[in-house]
């Protein structure tokens, strides 16, 4: 191994641990009842963040130099035995260095930005334990070398989000939105696992290498069928659409806004909500081998973008208006990736999440913002927001509003038509219980549903 | 068959059932309580001492050593295995937590000499490989429960009937098989009632009644340990595994993973904390029961990982739902109750132990979970589905109840709801244990696949056989232990 090579090794294992120890840092006080001060935590962020961006720059700069396009770092055989094979594997390429850098980047920007705008605030290490889990949740699953690695960071995003966005847990609404946003995520986790588990079925085991072929991004070719390519990636894109909020599953978005302002900048203006399109790209060798399933993946992209275009026009409030406008780019970048456009998509990933995040972070600020540009223009700035028509009688306008305003009815229809009448099953089942327990008891078998709750303070207990 | 360095198992079985007549004639709680922890402590260390010892030796069985039993009884009592050997200091473990995390609260309603019993007898199951024994010590480690739904005058219709029918299954049912001897085929007689007592112990779907009816009605602390160790699955994997036929296992596998599914939906509706528990609980182990039913090395050894991880998260998951019980009473999911801002530790741990359970990555689960989907999806591409689908739900209904208990609104109270150092010491050892082996999962994984290995080559079945890892492993020097038993052919003792 020469020297360049090794330092490409180091540099790719601090990219990895970094964040990990941030979290190990951060998570393990907590346990031992030990509160860590507001300035320590957010420097130990920054300087995380700091060191992970400088070692992304200089391992892009060494890749650069050297002419290399794909370094695969084995961190560890995970799992070993004689039937069974897991890697701990990270490889860095055209695709995962740039969502590297812009991870660090903007994660970095974004933990200075809530050190002040956290400031005092109940949760603030929790806050920052959760930012944590995130920022290795995404470092993660953008170096994964095996679709196992690439589940584990998934995961850790989906769970970081979900808990962000019941950050304010004093109140019913962020924790019912946060439940809403990890169903949606669980089911899309339940696709990935389907879709690693089946790669680990067909190839022994779940390297990218062995499935996506060798020749590094995005110029690898599939050793898998057609039917198969199309059967894993249709799971693949079950996956993404859940994870980037594409349609159906869009009515999480807003939803997630119920969060603290740095985390939706940072989650779903620019990465969090960018990371199915990552998966997209990450196995667009399967797009290839199968055209309808770059066919589904434009369909998916473009109904996604011209839905959220017309959600943007309705919102009322300045981060959903964000959030939608963020999901049109999204679904822009999804139908360039299945129109095969990959390099295009990337570039548009890098860009869109910086400049959303900017705008994310400026938006508590956005009535002085206003005030001031008008101020400097010296006139009245016209308005994008299309107000509700006036006109009762024009009715095919109203409708299209409502259907707008109600984000074309998707959440609904998921929740009334899918969920309700699965748990209603589930309910009758229970009540069928009840009476069987009821009924072999000779009483009620549930006493304790229908003793009187207490609805006073833990002080009035007797 | 190789000896122990020391009669580990006879201490090991003795030290709770010696404990127990002495803590039961004692009338002051407070000084119960003090006993039960240094007896249970004392019985958790003979437990790892045996464990290492049997590690040592690297064997595929062991007894105890000065043969005591042998002494006493004509033939030794018991032995361990590569199964059972994690099993036992798993089974202390728990009961050592138990009794050190019982509140004051709580302290007189919960019989520490019961729960000795029963852990000499859930110890004195795991540690025997006789059929007979583990027969006659499984039908005694119901009596322990049902002691206490009586002493705290509750209905014990539901639960006697259950276990009636369990009793008579299983006695009729290895009755029938060891009259019927060394055939290949057993007849329906032994082996209908012997899956029907398997399935009632494993509180498996319809037949799940009696253990939800535990959970309501006695100790949480009681319904935890009949449930967390899993013996139904050990009598699956003792009497039923090697005699049964493959549509029986089918049939087992079948009913196992609609309970997965079907338990796992049920825990999204519960009203009651406890009751959530016990369908979260009967999920997971009704998908331990989906990975025996493979029968392939994979499978198995998911199903064997799984086992612990159950054991260890769900243990503690309910051990953290105890001390929330023991500071706000009954727990009920259908309004927000808000106590994070009290009691952030419980709340971390019981998300810890929660997301641990599920399978969250870099937790014990995750791996098992892995290889048993993995070997569901090479043996049924649709069970692993399922699997998956059971996964899901679990995963849903835990952060529902998390939100529900611990978020949601502002609890008010000026008493101190935080844990105390006992339940911190505890709770956090398992949070270690968890983490730990999810960081760091090779060693057990490895252990557990040797363990599968022998259970399969135990049973001949032809999955294990056939693989062609498992021929590759012994072409290339796996040398075949003396003590390992071939014996599907064999006659049941």
């Amino acid at each position: 191994m020469s020297m360049l090579d090794w330092w490409m090794q180091v540099l790719g294992i601090i990219i990895v641990v970094g964040p990990f120890l941030l979290l190990v840092g951060l998570g393990i006080p907590p346990l031992l009842s030990v509160k860590l001060s507001e300035r320590a935590v957010s420097r130990s962020v920054q300087f995380v963040t700091s060191v992970g961006l400088l070692a992304g720059l200089g391992l892009l700069g060494l890749m650069l130099s050297t002419g290399k396009r794909h370094v695969p770092i084995v961190l560890a055989h995970w799992v070993d035995i004689p039937d069974y094979h897991m890697l701990l594997k990270i490889e860095f390429d055209r695709l995962s260095v740039p969502f590297v850098i812009l991870t660090f980047l903007l994660c970095g920007t974004i933990s200075a930005f809530s050190a002040k705008y956290m400031h005092r605030e109940g949760g603030f290490n929790r806050f920052h334990m959760l930012y944590a889990l995130f920022l290795t949740g995404m470092i993660v699953t953008s170096v994964s070398g095996t679709i196992e690695t690439l589940f584990a960071g998934w995961e850790m995003v989906g769970l970081s989000s979900a808990l962000l966005v019941a950050f304010y847990q004093e109140r019913p609404a962020p924790m019912r939105n946060g439940l809403h946003v990890w169903v949606v995520y669980r089911v899309s986790d339940a696709a990935l696992l389907l879709a690693s588990i089946w790669l680990h079925h067909l190839r022994g085991h779940g390297n990218f290498d062995a499935f996506l072929g060798a020749t590094p991004w995005p110029d690898g070719k599939t050793i898998l069928s057609s039917w198969d390519a199309l059967f894993v990636g249709v799971l693949l894109l079950a996956a993404a659409i859940g994870k980037s909020a594409l349609v159906p599953t869009s009515g999480w978005l807003p939803r997630a806004m119920e969060g603290p302002t740095p985390s939706s900048a940072v989650f779903y203006g620019a990465l969090s909500v960018h990371l199915g399109a990552f998966l997209l790209l990450r196995v667009s060798p399967l797009l290839d081998q199968s055209l309808l399933l770059s066919v589904l993946v434009v369909v998916v992209g473009l109904t996604t973008a011209i839905f959220a275009a017309l959600f943007t026009r309705v919102q009322t409030d300045i981060k959903c208006a964000l959030s939608f406008a963020s999901l049109t780019q999204v679904g822009l970048i999804v139908a360039e990736i299945g129109l095969g456009f990959r390099y295009l998509a990337l570039i548009h990933i890098l860009g869109h999440g910086c400049v959303r995040t900017l705008q994310f972070v400026r938006a508590p600020t956005l009535l002085l913002d206003h005030r001031r540009l008008e101020d400097a223009l010296g006139t009245r700035l016209g308005s994008q927001y299309a107000p509700p028509p006036e006109e009762a009688a024009d009715s095919f306008r109203s409708r299209f509003y409502r259907w707008a305003m109600e984000r074309g009815y998707l959440d609904a229809f998921l929740v009334e038509r899918c969920v309700r009448p699965i748990l209603a099953i589930f309910v009758f089942c229970d009540s069928l219980e009840r009476r069987w327990t009821d009924w072999l008891s000779g009483t009620r078998s549930r006493r304790t549903e229908y003793l009187q709750r207490h609805t006073g303070t833990a002080d009035d207990l007797p | 068959m190789t000896e122990l360095h020391f009669p580990w198992l006879d201490a090991l079985v003795l030290m709770p059932l010696i404990a127990a007549v002495l803590v039961g004639q004692l009338h002051d709680a407070f000084v119960a309580r003090k006993w039960a922890i240094v007896a249970s402590g004392i019985t958790l260390l003979l437990a790892i001492c045996a464990w290492q010892d049997f590690g040592i030796m690297d064997r595929s069985q062991a007894d105890d050593a000065w043969h005591l039993s042998t002494m006493l009884f004509g033939r030794e009592l018991f032995a361990m295995d590569r199964l059972s050997a994690p099993l036992l200091p798993l089974t202390a473990l728990l009961y050592f937590l138990t009794a050190l995390t019982t509140q004051r609260t709580k302290i007189r309603r919960f019989s520490f000499g019961l729960m000795l019993l029963s852990e000499g007898l859930v110890l004195g199951t795991f540690a025997s490989l006789d059929p007979w024994m583990i027969i006659g010590l499984t039908i005694a480690g119901t009596v322990p429960p049902l002691l206490e739904l009586l002493g705290r005058k509750r209905s014990v219709r539901v639960y006697l009937t259950y276990q009636s029918v369990f009793i008579l299954c299983l006695f009729f049912g290895w009755m029938f098989a060891a009259a019927e001897g060394n055939v290949k085929v057993h007849t329906l007689w032994a082996i209908v009632p012997l899956l029907l007592a398997v399935l009632i112990r494993s509180g498996m779907a319809p037949v799940h009644g009696w253990l939800t009816d535990l959970f309501g009605n006695a100790t949480l602390g009681t319904a935890l340990l009949t449930a967390a160790p899993l013996p139904g699955m050990y009598l699956a994997v003792r009497l039923l595994l090697p005699i049964a036929p493959d549509w029986i296992l089918q049939s087992m596998g079948l009913v196992s993973l609609f309970t997965a599914v079907y338990a796992a939906g049920m825990s999204l509706v519960q009203r009651e904390a406890r009751r959530f528990f016990c369908y979260l609980f009967l999920s997971h182990s009704a998908m331990v029961l989906v990975g025996l039913e493979m029968v392939t090395p994979i499978g198995v050894t998911g199903a064997l990982c799984l086992w612990l991880s159950v054991g260890l998260s769900l243990g503690g998951l309910g051990l953290v739902i105890r001390a929330v019980e023991a500071r706000c009473g009954r727990v009920h999911l259908d309004d927000y109750l808000g106590l994070y801002e009290h009691m952030p530790l419980v709340a971390v741990c019981f998300f810890l132990m929660a997301i641990g359970s599920v399978g969250f990555p870099g937790t014990l689960g995750f791996v098992g979970a892995e290889l048993l989907i993995d070997g569901a999806v090479e043996a049924y591409p649709s069970i692993g589905a399922a699997v998956i689908v059971a996964a899901t739900l679990n995963g849903i209904a835990i952060m529902r109840a998390y939100f529900l208990i611990f978020t949601g609104k502002r609890h008010s109270t000026t008493v101190n709801l935080n844990m105390l150092m006992r339940e911190r010491i505890a709770i956090l050892t398992l949070v270690v244990l968890i983490l730990g082996g999810g960081i760091w999962p090779q060693p057990g994984v490895l252990l557990r696949h040797q363990a599968a290995r022998e259970l399969l080559e135990r049973t001949g079945h032809p999955a294990a056989l056939t693989t062609p890892a498992y021929s590759h492993a012994h072409g290339e020097g796996h040398q075949a232990d003396p003590d390992a038993m071939p014996n599907r052919d064999a006659p049941p003792q």
